[in-house]
């Protein structure tokens, strides 16, 4: 069965998500950071920071909004059953702190087949406030027997 | 600061995520995927149980590196992974690692996340800032 690749370049509507400190503070415990400046806004100011600080990878709780739904999309026809995230990446830009409106936009950058598996390659990029970028990711998505 | 040198060990990170961790981190990141929070649906589909989720040991891997540069959360500029294996709540993850390149102003890191004989993540690449803030 050839892959559909359709989708390939297609960007969905962008997602806004505004960090809140209880959420980064959870985040941060779930994860065992447990740096003073995530959990304590004088902390936090005294090393530079607007408020606590959300730890690097928190960005896929603020993007995570904005994959879902080119993952749901039927134009890109993924089979959930046999999925498995296959890598990631990221590249941070400036840091997130509590307060920040966060913007994602996801793109599909790459739908290909290889030994007999799909591979779904997503792009986001988020942006704060201030126009200013503080991720970008490279999510991969694998499908067994395609 | 750390002091980074290449071809030199980072500490080591030894995490044993207990059993309702799933469900608090499913709670912190929003990922409710049944496979990681009901051992039920995890044994319906072929798992051996509920799996931890992978951005979770990602996590773990950040703060390795994190730490091998001070602690400062603007040292880290960069992490890519692939995930390997599936692995468990309840068995302890030991996050290792080695500079593979490092000149002051930044390294990079090899790192790699492991549950006993199986590696979670590896080939991991970090790329940190370890020189002054600009």
């Amino acid at each position: 069965m050839a892959l559909k690749t359709d989708a390939t370049g297609k960007t969905w509507p962008a997602y806004e998500y505004e960090v809140g400190r209880e959420k980064i503070r959870e985040y941060a415990q779930v994860t065992g950071m447990d740096d003073s400046v995530y959990l304590d806004r004088r902390a936090a100011r005294e090393a530079g920071f607007r408020d606590v600080v959300a730890p690097p990878m928190f960005c896929v709780v603020y993007s995570s909004g904005a994959l879902a739904p080119a993952l749901f999309d039927p134009e890109v026809e993924i089979n959930f059953a046999a999925m498995v995230h296959g890598g990631q990446e990221f590249e941070w830009g400036e840091p997130v702190c509590s307060g920040d409106l966060i913007t994602t936009t996801a793109t599909c950058r790459e739908i290909y087949e290889k030994l007999g598996k799909g591979f779904y390659v997503f792009e986001s990029v988020s942006t704060n406030q201030d126009g200013e970028e503080v991720v970008r990711g490279v999510w991969t998505n694998i499908v067994r027997g395609v | 600061m750390a002091g980074l040198k290449q071809g030199e060990p980072i500490e080591e990170l030894r995490v044993t995520p207990d059993k309702y961790l799933p469900h608090r981190y499913a709670g912190a990141s929003g990922d409710f995927n049944p496979i990681h929070i009901d051992p039920e649906f995890a044994r319906a589909v072929g798992l051996p149980g509920s799996i931890l989720h992978g951005l979770y040991v990602m996590a773990l891997v950040s703060k390795a590196g994190i730490d091998s540069a001070g602690g400062d959360p603007r040292s880290l500029r960069r992490l890519k992974v692939q995930f390997r294996s599936m692995s468990f709540p309840e068995q302890e993850i030991v996050v290792s690692g080695e500079v593979v390149e490092a000149d002051g102003a930044r390294a990079e890191l090899d790192l790699v996340a492991a549950q006993g004989d199986s590696r979670v993540i590896r080939n991991a690449r970090a790329e940190l800032r370890t020189g002054g803030r600009d």
